[in-house]
């Protein structure tokens, strides 16, 4: 048996080494882009800010960890795949045969459509190779504008201000992070970065950047214009997909899979940004582009791949934490609530603190957190096993800070009853 | 190290907060908490000043033990001047606020002056900040320090408030932490609702650091091992709490029983340990409902109670149907035998309301007891109290009295001035069962001489606190005495009241004394701290706090008269039990005890004695 | 078979000393917001639930770390963090559904019980019988964690 993986990110990596150890015979081939070994596009962050140098950022901390559990990496952009005939294809010429097949090639950025995208001080913050010069770029008092504050924006952003530029951030929508955090939240972020020295536009687009030797201007749809001397892009993720025309695998958002992984196509599996897998929360298929649900997806399509499909996935749970200058906030789940639900919150604007809580019934389906670090899991415990949270849920409604206390008192409770 | 060297210096007329270092010679001859506070309230205040005047400062005191693995490391206390007593004031109380105080960086709060308006201290670490308290004036304890959380936004905190009593300024007003811990005599959350402060709320994240952590360790290892075999803090304070006592003290015949006409209470089994384990006929459950620890105690002496939801203390009100504080013995006795009530459910209640409104239940009990006196001898009628049969063992009247006196209404404002007070404008001071205007607590002297002397001299008026040789009469700790001899009793005083001066000021609980003495105490206070703290020095720095505290008294005007007991222990011999026939002797003893103390024939320490100590 | 740590909540008594030790073991002061044991206070200390990590077999903290900071000791079976290695990134503690990984912004890494090298503090101060340190499968967590899984369907 040879399992090809295509990718070399996170969700390979996590599937290729549980294939390992769910099938110690099998051959187990990793195909990447990149020369170095296998890192971690969420480490990044941390490389800009010095807090680790280049290997701190590999997936995997031993330099023969791969060789030593048999797994071959393999360096080579993949450019096709042909499942009638069981082969990739990379952009070499080399034809790699597999019996079953991952796809895991992750996400790349989007850069919006507007003149001026080229100019070399316009930078993505992708690849290692981004950030390599992003710090050449980023010198103490630049004055930097940022484009977009998704949730990769607000956690890059802080790589800035610790780099002592002079930093702008513009976003389309009404707030910052507007896909994961609710109004409240994302206003409370952004007072927060203005009162680090940030400064922040809602709702303004991008038409264009002008360039000239000296510095840039990025131009926005009101008219107005930012002088910049770097720009960074951070406006969205989108599985990368550009490799599989001609391969009769059905694509939606991204790489349609069932419950067990596979593709529309037999012995061909998906994972992790690439994938649009099943939702925890709305029992559809979505992409959730986030570590998570990339290791976990990587798992359970191994355990697919080797047990015939045996293993159904109960759904990824969208979720995410992000540390923007030391404010701390969070989302899982149905953080906007689902019909017919309730909600309970908690907003302490002067502390910079809000918990928002989503239930439906007396189970909690999603939540939304500001200025919290403690005992976070519990959210998703609490949401993934559909804990019924009986008297819990109006104590929580009253005061959403108990939830550590409501984790540990609805399991304590079980555990009473199951005796 | 251990100390955590800084003080915070609050100005409520100000509104400032600043930091101080902590004064570390002081802190060498006073150790920490009781000593120290004391030390800074003498140097810093005027001993005749106006308890509820803004010249009182109010300090609030962890000791160098106080937060770390040392067994009972939750300790710490408030010192002031009393308004109940006009003496030298100070409460010590549990839970986990002092070690909370002491994670924060602070070895102590100093407030001083009064504030315009009400107002909160807000504690994280080392920023510190007064608050507006308006919309919390009025609230209970209960509902403040919910609100506080709440404002806070984090579980974690740790408030300690004062209630409606506190703002009302009834002398024995207590200062609750953690919901249902308190200082409780001698009347410190008077004080503090005098200066306007509603709570203080605080976070600490800072640590408490030793000098030698793996001595500490070795030596609170050792003291955890005596604790746990000992019969009072292995078994018999975990498993009844100190309402163990109960039927113990009956028994010996020094259970003070309506208002001290009698020793013995023919309901103690009814409000005893015992009875609280029972299953009760009409809900099938007990009143207990578990016990509790302190921070860092291996004790658990606290209990856990829910009264039964039909009692008609509770019927209607669903805040008082929760699993709270119960009954400590002092609150049982007090509440109970004091006044004959029986009625464990609404002792309970009234215990709960002492919580939720921040009330001292010893002195609220006592107080009720003298005033059932009152109303039996005729003194007052149901005009004075609003109609209201208060006679002894009336449950619903004592139940009406302790609502009265916790909200400030009616008969319950004189109530809440305290029994000595109440008794002298009905024209019948010998009823009030005080020393230095201070309601006794739950041994009757007459049945144990030794706590006569005890109460007599106690600094911070009657208290089985300042020396508690029931532990040598009744329990045989460390040695038995005979309980109705007076022989040898002023030099046990003496020794139980140094030592505990020094265990108050070390930030551990004065029970762990059941099973350790300096010999074990010392050593974990010589880990911790920086110089040397041999078991010598250790009783001498109690010595040193005791004399010192005596000064300020003597300073604030008292003399040796005020060295006595009420004239029923005196003078009216006990008519039941072991004790029957017998008065307190405390002439036979308070002369032997200035001797020892190397004090004059009026009292007063003599200059050597004051030479000797460094005072 | 390794050793787990049992947790029972009847025994415990509120008391917070297993909380002072581990702090002390991990930060070198008696400080219990430092602690990764948790005792949890229900009903004004009625009852006291002391809770911990549970050292998960395919730990979710140890999969989803994207930096492998987090490694299996093969001798205790513990998780365990490595400081050096740790971004900070918090994904883990989101991840470990039940709570006890935890970011602890003064370090800049996460923090979660290691079994303290197969002889844990807390077992050594606890007072009572509350905390035990013992062969498998009998620890009351377990099984809640084995309850609460079949429930996720994991
Ligand atoms: C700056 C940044 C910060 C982030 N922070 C967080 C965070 O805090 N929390 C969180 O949950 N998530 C975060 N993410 C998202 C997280 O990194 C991704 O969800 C995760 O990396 C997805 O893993 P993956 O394996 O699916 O894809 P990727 O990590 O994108 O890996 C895919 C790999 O496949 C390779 N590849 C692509 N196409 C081909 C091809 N045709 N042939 C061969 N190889 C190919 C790529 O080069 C890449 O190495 C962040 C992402 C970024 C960029
Ligand atoms: S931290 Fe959480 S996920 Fe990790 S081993 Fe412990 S319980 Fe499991
Ligand atoms: S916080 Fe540290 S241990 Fe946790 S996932 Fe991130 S890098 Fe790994």
């Amino acid at each position: 048996m040879h399992y090809v993986i295509a990718g070399a990110g996170p969700a390979a990596v996590a599937a290729a080494e549980h294939l390992r150890e769910l099938d110690g015979d099998a051959g187990v081939t990793l195909i990447g882009v990149q020369s170095q070994p296998p890192y971690s596009r969420m480490a990044i962050p941390y490389y800009l800010t010095g807090k680790v140098g280049e290997e701190g950022t590999y997936l995997r901390r031993t330099e023969d960890h791969y060789e030593k559990i048999g797994i071959d990496l393999m360096c080579g952009e993949v450019v096709s795949v042909e499942p009638g005939t069981h082969q990739v294809v990379l952009a070499d010429g080399q034809q790699v045969s597999y019996d079953k097949l991952l796809l895991a090639t992750g996400a790349e950025p989007i850069i919006p459509p507007v003149p001026g995208m080229d100019d070399p001080r316009v930078q993505q913050c992708w690849h290692l190779e981004d950030a390599k010069r992003i710090i050449e770029l980023a010198k103490p008092g630049a004055r930097a504008v940022q484009v977009g504050a998704g949730f990769i924006g607000c956690i890059i952003l802080e790589s800035w201000v610790l780099r002592e530029v002079n930093l702008t951030v513009l976003e389309m929508g009404p707030r910052m992070v507007p896909r994961m955090l609710g109004d409240k939240a994302g206003s409370l972020l952004q007072s927060w970065c203005e009162s680090k020295g940030v400064k922040v536009h809602t709702g303004v687009r991008v038409s264009a950047i002008e360039s000239s030797e000296e510095e840039l201007q990025v131009v926005l749809d009101n008219g107005e214009i930012c002088p910049a001397d770097v720009v960074i892009v951070s406006t969205g993720v989108k599985p990368r997909l550009d490799y599989l025309g001609g391969s009769g695998i059905t694509i939606d958002q991204g790489i349609v899979i069932d419950e067990h992984m596979q593709t529309s196509v037999p012995d061909v599996y998906a994972a992790g940004d690439c994938a649009q897998g099943l939702d925890f929360s709305t029992g559809k298929t979505a992409v959730h582009a986030v570590q998570p649900t990339a290791t976990e997806h990587g798992r359970v399509a191994a355990a697919n791949m080797v047990g015939a499909n045996n293993l159904p996935y109960k759904g990824s749970l969208n979720m995410n934490v992000l540390d923007t200058l030391g404010l701390i906030t969070c989302s899982f789940g149905a953080w906007e609530g689902v019909d017919g639900g309730d909600y309970g919150e908690l907003y302490n604007p002067e502390n910079f603190q809000y918990i928002n809580l989503q239930f439906k019934d007396d189970v909690l389906v999603g939540a939304n957190s500001v200025g919290y670090h403690q005992h976070l899991g519990v959210l998703r415990g609490l949401i993934e096993t559909r804990m019924p949270l009986g008297p819990w849920k109006d104590k929580l409604k009253d005061n959403p800070v108990l939830l550590a206390d409501a984790y540990v008192g609805v399991n304590q409770a079980a555990l009473q009853k199951a005796q | 190290m251990s100390w955590t060297g800084n003080i915070l210096r609050v100005d409520l007329a100000a509104g400032t907060c600043t930091s101080e270092p902590t004064n570390m010679e002081w802190a060498h001859d006073y150790m920490g908490q009781r000593g120290l506070a004391t030390k800074y309230l003498v140097e810093e205040t005027d001993p005749k000043v106006d308890p509820l005047s803004p010249d009182n400062k109010m300090i609030f005191a962890t000791g160098p033990l106080t937060g770390t693995i040392a067994p009972t490391s939750g300790r710490w206390s408030v010192v002031c001047k009393g308004p109940l007593t006009g003496a030298i004031a100070c409460s010590n109380s549990g839970g986990f606020f002092g070690a909370e105080l002491k994670n924060a960086g602070w070895d102590m709060v100093i407030f001083e002056g009064r504030s315009a308006s009400p107002v909160y201290l807000d504690i994280t670490n080392d920023q510190a900040e007064l608050k507006d308290a308006s919309d919390l004036w009025g609230k209970s304890v209960w509902d403040t320090e919910t609100a506080l959380r709440d404002r806070r936004g984090d579980p974690d905190v740790r408030v300690a408030s004062i209630g409606l009593a506190g703002e009302n300024g009834a002398l024995y007003a207590a200062i609750v932490n953690d919901m249902d811990r308190a200082a409780g005599r001698s009347g410190v959350g008077a004080v503090m609702g005098s200066k306007q402060l509603k709570a203080v709320v605080v976070r600490g994240t800072l640590g408490v650091t030793v000098n030698d952590p793996m001595a500490l360790m070795k030596t609170s290892n050792a003291a955890k091992e005596l604790l746990a075999e000992h019969a009072v803090t292995g078994t018999g304070l975990p498993t009844h709490g100190t309402q163990v006592l109960m039927n113990v003290i009956n028994e010996v015949g020094a259970l003070p029983t309506r208002n001290g006409h009698d020793v013995q209470f023919d309901g103690a089994h009814d409000i005893s340990a015992e009875a609280m384990a029972e299953v009760r006929e009409s809900d099938g459950q007990a009143n207990l409902v578990s016990n509790h620890a302190c921070f860092g105690c291996p004790i658990s002496c606290a209990r856990r109670s829910k009264i039964d939801p039909t009692h008609f203390t509770v019927k209607d009100k669903p805040q008082y149907q929760i699993v709270s504080g119960g009954l400590e013995y002092e609150a049982a006795w007090a509440l109970g035998a004091a006044n004959g009530v029986k009625d464990l459910d609404a002792l309970t209640y009234a215990n709960f309301v002492c919580n939720e409104q921040g009330l001292d239940p010893i002195s609220l009990g006592s107080t009720i007891g003298a005033a059932m006196d009152l109303y039996g001898s005729g003194a007052i009628s149901q005009e004075d109290t609003g109609g209201v049969a208060l006679e002894f063992g009336n449950t619903e009247a004592f139940v009406a009295m302790v609502e009265a006196t916790a909200r400030g209404e009616g008969f319950g404002k004189e109530l809440g001035q305290g029994s000595r007070r109440l008794c002298e404008k009905y024209g019948h001071p010998e009823f009030s069962m005080t020393v230095k205007s201070q309601e006794f607590p739950a041994y009757d002297p007459r049945g144990i001489q030794g706590m006569g002397l005890t109460y007599a001299t106690s600094n911070r008026g009657a208290c089985h606190l300042r020396s508690y040789t029931v532990a040598s009469e009744v329990l045989g700790i460390p040695e038995k005495t005979d309980p109705l001899v007076t022989e040898g009793k002023a030099g046990l005083v003496k020794a139980f009241q140094d030592a505990t001066a020094a265990v108050d000021s070390s930030g551990t609980c004065v029970f762990t004394t059941f099973a350790l003495s300096g010999e074990e105490i010392a050593p974990m206070v010589d880990a911790a701290c920086e110089g040397d703290w041999s078991v010598e020095r250790f009783v001498e720095v109690g010595e040193r706090i005791w004399n010192m505290e005596r000064q300020y008294n003597i300073a604030a005007g008292f003399t040796a008269a005020d060295d006595t007991l009420p004239e029923r222990l005196l003078k009216d011999a006990a008519k039941t039990g072991p004790a029957e026939g017998s008065v307190n002797r405390l002439d036979e003893m308070l002369p032997e005890y200035y001797e020892l103390r190397g004090w004059d024939a009026s009292g007063v320490p003599s200059a050597e004695t004051l030479g000797r100590l460094g005072l | 078979m390794h050793k787990a740590l049992v947790m029972k909540a009847d025994a415990c008594t509120g008391c917070h000393q297993c909380e002072m030790m581990c702090s002390y073991g991990k930060v070198g002061a008696f400080n219990p917001a430092k602690s990764v044991m948790d005792i949890t206070i229900f009903d004004g200390g009625a009852v006291n639930v002391p809770s911990t990590c549970t050292q998960c077999e395919d730990a979710w903290c140890m999969v989803v770390c994207p930096v492998q900071a987090i490694t299996c000791n093969p001798a205790t079976g513990a998780k365990e963090v490595s400081a050096e290695a740790c971004v900070g990134c918090k994904v883990c503690s989101i991840a470990c559904p039940f709570g006890a990984i935890n970011y602890d912004p003064d370090s800049g890494v996460v923090s979660k019980c290691d079994l303290c090298k197969g002889e844990p503090m807390c077992v050594e101060a606890c007072p009572t019988t509350a905390l035990a340190y013992v062969a498998q499968d009998s620890t009351g967590y377990e099984r809640m964690r084995h309850n609460a899984l079949l429930a996720a369907g994991l």
